[in-house]
């Protein structure tokens, strides 16, 4: 038996009500990282409440509906959306332990996500040269800091993944590594569902 | 080279800092003289600093928690004492700029370095063993978690030396923290230590809601844990639920700060109530915290010293999940003043008195406990009952300051700063202490002298009183917090009766040191030999005193409420005979090293070094990925190993 | 992995050990409710196809049917019992968001109602 986790068989149905002591390593990593995930929501919900309650203080400057570019938001949303898609393959692939596949979808993933922030980028660019930078209002500080947490996470998530993959070469697939694959999809399908809120609260209602 | 950090940092021309900082210095520097003189850096290094045992860790957090109080009580005597001087014309001996940096340390060091400290640092000791399991579910996360507190609490103390500390109180609410209110050093101390150390405190609850739901001995389903654990679970769950808010609110007030955006500036649309609302909407589930796990002592102590089940488990539980869940849907009456409408401040003030129903439950379930049992007047039981008088007073000044109106009056008032510090003082510290008590015999073998611990609880008690029913007065009678100097000389006696009654606290405070120094000379006659010194009713008290590493050889097997009083009872013995290897996670320096990168970058960031700020940031992040490229974690004990340290119980 | 020693323990939140629900067929139908959903919230804010007030209520809802079409699919958040604690974890969280964001936007705008000038 391990120190904080059992691999030994329960004999009978164990729904994590305690019957049969404790749960597995993975099981126990996997729920650590949701709740941490959770966590993670909680302070995209404070940046959230900010922003929303922010969102018209312009202090003269100019507002989302002036800056927002919306069909660079859509390319961004099917990008991240596509990226969630081959990550949840690229999980099943490491699962069944075909490795080469794992990398193409990981491949895919870390495309996808690289062009989400690229034109996050570029965007962020355009607005703070004409002078819609984060200091410009409140508003402005507010938008800036919600995308701008989302790519961060967005960004440590690519540097992550790379990572993981050394580690995919170096260790293979063993249990310790697809255990953190696991993690890192489920962070990369909870970013995504940040960017659900980001799209629809920040730009498709604020853009209007 | 130096950002803004220069000799003028140091206050050479400011006798009272420079006093403290000499003493704290000498203090430090005799401490790690005497460590290398006598040869201790390997032991430290090997069994304390780099251990990821549940059990060591806790005892640091205790340690870290006890050595601060001592630090923020000295805050509490300074302002007691101004307090009484400064009357009429007499100016004190205080300037109102080291006056306010006083206070605002004082809560900052009692909330995060004092309270959090003790009361995780009994969550971590306890926790494993009432649940019949190794350890937590994450060891080295939990080593770093204990360093990243440990670093916040050090850069805090380095403000004392260099630079100032903030002076705008331990909220740091807009626009005074602003820049333009506060263009030195202190708010960015506030802002960094509070960062780093709340990244250690998020990951301690994401470790203790795992640990707690998933990692459990066999048989020991929900309703059979014990009623510490229970608390331990709705306390890290707001964790969990509160500090990521905490994170959010500073990393926008350093971001105005730093990158001069507006979220809560006077200028370009900043909205400085919303630091407020959001401040609070972590400070009141803050608060519920630290008194969860004191009430979990207390459920502890009430059975065990009673010698007697908790009357009525399950409504225990129940009104710890429900405190758990009101505490979030309460917050605004931290600001009732500031504005809200009477829709607004009538929902928050409603409930704000429902939840008192709860905590009134759990008052019952206590006094019923007691009622007809076989009480055993020891130190922790006289802490308890301690508790139930003080805390109950504390909390009807509460549910009476949660009436809109009363409030009015009321807020920022002494009568206020009287009604928290009845709660925290009544309820955290008493049940840190009262905890302390408790779990030392297991932690260290041995007991604490219990004269000395009666003296204690004893001038605690009294000196409480006398320190703080005066504030209830003077704050009804128009005295507001946070006063530098006093203009009503009406106000003096009460004043002096508070001072006298801080004397009397430092008193019990010394009574506690010296009940650990008599203890530790005495230990060969106190040694705890069964591991069970007041006949327990939980896991761990069937454990051996301290515990093996791996506390339990094989997992007891649970099949009840007060698991271990079912079994002594039972004649069972108290755990089988070990006949497989197990595995103990490896030690790791991943804690110190992080927390030892984290200082450096947070110094750096106060003092604008950005060099070294992205330095730190470097070393701290290479940490991070070398621990999380392990894949050998654990080392194995094999059963053989397992027979004699067992058998020799 | 196909273990079948922990045939019987809690779901993970994400992708299952035995497989019963991790498919291509259930990523790919995720992803084409979420691609639906994506478009017509983007259709939905820039026409007139919804009545103008009801737009913002309009684009929630699919914002939450896209948010639920991320946890069941791609997450595999169902309501068999052993995922009872992973929900659980979801509702606390989620009552812990929205009781941010409406409280926050109910507080201060009646705080900027009663306190701000002009």
């Amino acid at each position: 038996m391990t120190i904080a986790a059992t691999d030994r068989a329960p004999t009978a149905v164990s729904t994590g009500r305690g019957v049969h002591g404790p749960a597995s390593k993975r099981i126990v990593v996997a729920y650590g990282f949701w709740i941490f995930i959770l966590s993670d929501m909680v302070m995209f919900a404070a940046l959230f409440a900010t922003y929303a309650v922010l969102s018209r203080n312009t202090a003269g400057g100019p507002s989302g509906a002036e800056l927002f570019n919306l069909p660079n938001v859509f390319i961004e949303t099917m990008c991240l959306l596509l990226s969630s898609y081959t990550c949840g393959l690229g999980v099943l692939s490491a699962e069944r332990r075909q490795p080469a596949r794992l990398f193409v979808f990981a491949a895919f993933t870390f495309a996808l996500g690289a062009a989400f922030l690229f034109i996050e980028g570029t965007e962020f660019a355009r607005m703070a040269e004409s002078g819609a930078g984060p200091s410009r209002s409140a508003f402005l500080s507010a938008f800036f800091t919600l995308v701008g947490m989302h790519g961060a996470h967005v960004t440590c998530g690519l540097i992550a993944l790379v990572y993981l993959l050394a580690q995919v070469v170096a260790e293979g697939l063993q249990a310790a590594v697809l255990r953190r694959l696991l993690c890192w999809s489920l962070f990369w399908h909870a970013l995504d569902i940040v960017w659900v809120g980001v799209f629809t609260l920040v730009y498709l209602m604020g853009g209007r | 080279m130096l950002g803004k950090l220069s000799w003028a940092a140091i206050p050479f021309n400011e006798p009272l800092p420079l006093l403290s900082a000499a003493v704290v210095g000498i203090v430090i520097l005799a401490v790690l003289a005497t460590t290398t003189v006598k040869g201790w850096w390997p032991y430290l290094w090997r069994e304390w600093l780099t251990s990821v045992d549940h059990k060591r860790i806790g005892v640091m957090y205790e340690v870290l928690g006890l050595v601060m109080l001592l630090r923020g009580f000295s805050d509490a005597i300074m302002m007691r004492t101004q307090q009484a001087i400064a009357v009429g014309g007499a100016p004190g001996y205080l300037p109102p700029q080291h006056y306010d940096q006083v206070f605002s340390a004082h809560g900052t060091i009692m909330i995060f370095f004092v309270a959090m400290p003790l009361v995780i640092g009994l969550m971590n000791f306890a926790v494993p063993l009432q649940l019949g399991v190794r350890d937590v579910a994450f060891p080295v996360l939990n080593s770093v978690s204990f360093w990243l507190t440990a670093s916040g609490a050090l850069l805090i103390n380095a403000s004392l030396v260099i630079g100032v500390f903030s002076r705008a109180s331990w909220w740091g609410y807009p626009p005074l923290s602003e820049l333009a209110y506060s263009p030195d050093v202190g708010v960015d101390y506030y802002l960094w230590s509070l960062q780093i150390s709340g990244i250690g405190t998020l990951l301690t609850g994401v470790n203790f809601v795992t640990t707690i739901l998933k990692l459990r001995a066999p048989g020991m389903t929900y309703f059979r844990m014990p009623v510490f654990c229970w608390t331990a679970l709705a306390s890290n769950l707001l964790i969990v639920a509160a500090f990521p808010i905490l994170t959010a609110t500073f990393t926008m007030l350093l971001l105005d700060r730093y990158l001069g955006m507006h979220f809560f500036t006077n200028d370009r649309g900043g909205n400085q109530m919303m630091y407020a609302n959001l401040f609070w909407a972590w400070g009141h589930p803050e608060v519920y915290i630290l008194i969860l796990p004191a009430f979990g002592v207390f459920s502890e102590v009430a059975a065990t010293f009673s010698g007697k089940g908790l009357f009525s488990y399950r409504s225990m539980v129940w009104a710890t999940l429900g405190i758990c869940v009101l505490s979030l849907m309460v917050w605004l009456h931290h600001f009732f003043t500031m504005g809200a409408g009477a829709d607004v401040n009538s929902f928050f003030g409603i409930m704000s008195s429902i939840i008192a129903v709860p905590t009134g439950v759990k008052v019952f379930n206590w006094l019923f406990t007691l009622f007809r049992g076989r009480v055993v007047f020891k130190t922790p039981a006289l802490w308890l009952i301690g508790f139930m008088v003080t805390f109950v007073i504390g909390g009807m000044t509460g549910v009476l300051l949660a009436v809109p109106p009363v409030d009015f009056v009321l807020h920022n008032s002494a009568f206020l700063v009287a009604h928290f510090h009845n709660v925290i003082i009544g309820g955290v510290v008493f049940g840190a202490i009262a905890g302390y008590q408790y779990w030392f015999p297991k932690a260290f073998g041995f007991t604490l002298d219990e004269r000395w611990g009666k003296a204690s609880f004893w001038c605690w008690f009294v000196g409480f009183y006398l320190a703080f029913v005066p504030l209830y007065q003077l704050g009804l009678m128009g005295m507001t917090r946070r006063l530098q100097h006093i203009a009503d000389p009406s106000w003096r006696p009460l004043l002096l009766v508070a001072e006298a009654g801080a004397i009397v606290i430092f008193l019990g405070i010394l009574c506690q040191i010296a009940q650990l120094y008599v203890s530790i000379r005495t230990r060969e006659q106190r040694r705890d030999l069964t591991g069970d010194p007041w006949d327990g009713r939980t896991l761990e008290w069937s454990t051996t005193s301290p515990p093996p590493a791996y506390n339990f050889a094989v997992l007891p097997r649970v099949e009840s409420i007060d698991a271990f009083w079912h079994m002594k009872r039972a004649g069972r013995p108290a755990a089988e005979p070990a006949h497989e290897a197990i595995a103990v996670p490896r030690n790791s320096p991943a804690g110190f090293i992080t927390a030892f990168f984290a200082v450096v970058m947070g110094f750096s960031l106060i003092w604008h070094i950005w060099w070294l700020a992205i330095l730190g940031f470097l070393g701290a992040a290479i940490v991070v990925l070398a621990a999380a490229w392990r894949i050998e974690r654990e080392d194995e004990i094999p059963a053989a190993e397992l027979a004699p340290i067992e058998r020799a119980r | 992995m196909d273990n079948p020693e922990h045939a019987f323990d809690d779901r993970t939140p994400g992708v299952g050990e035995d497989e019963r629900s991790a498919t291509y067929l259930s990523y790919t139908a995720g992803l084409v409710l979420a691609i639906v959903a994506t478009i017509a919230s983007f259709v939905v804010s820039q026409t007139n196809l919804l009545w103008a007030p009801g737009i913002p209520v309009g684009l929630i809802v699919l914002a939450l049917a896209q948010i639920g079409v991320h946890l069941v699919f791609f997450l595999h958040l169902g309501t068999a019992s052993d995922s009872t604690n992973n929900i659980l974890a979801l509702a606390f969280g989620v009552l812990v968001v929205l009781l941010i964001i409406a409280g926050s936007v109910w507080i201060i705008a009646n705080l900027n109602s009663n306190m701000m000038p002009g």
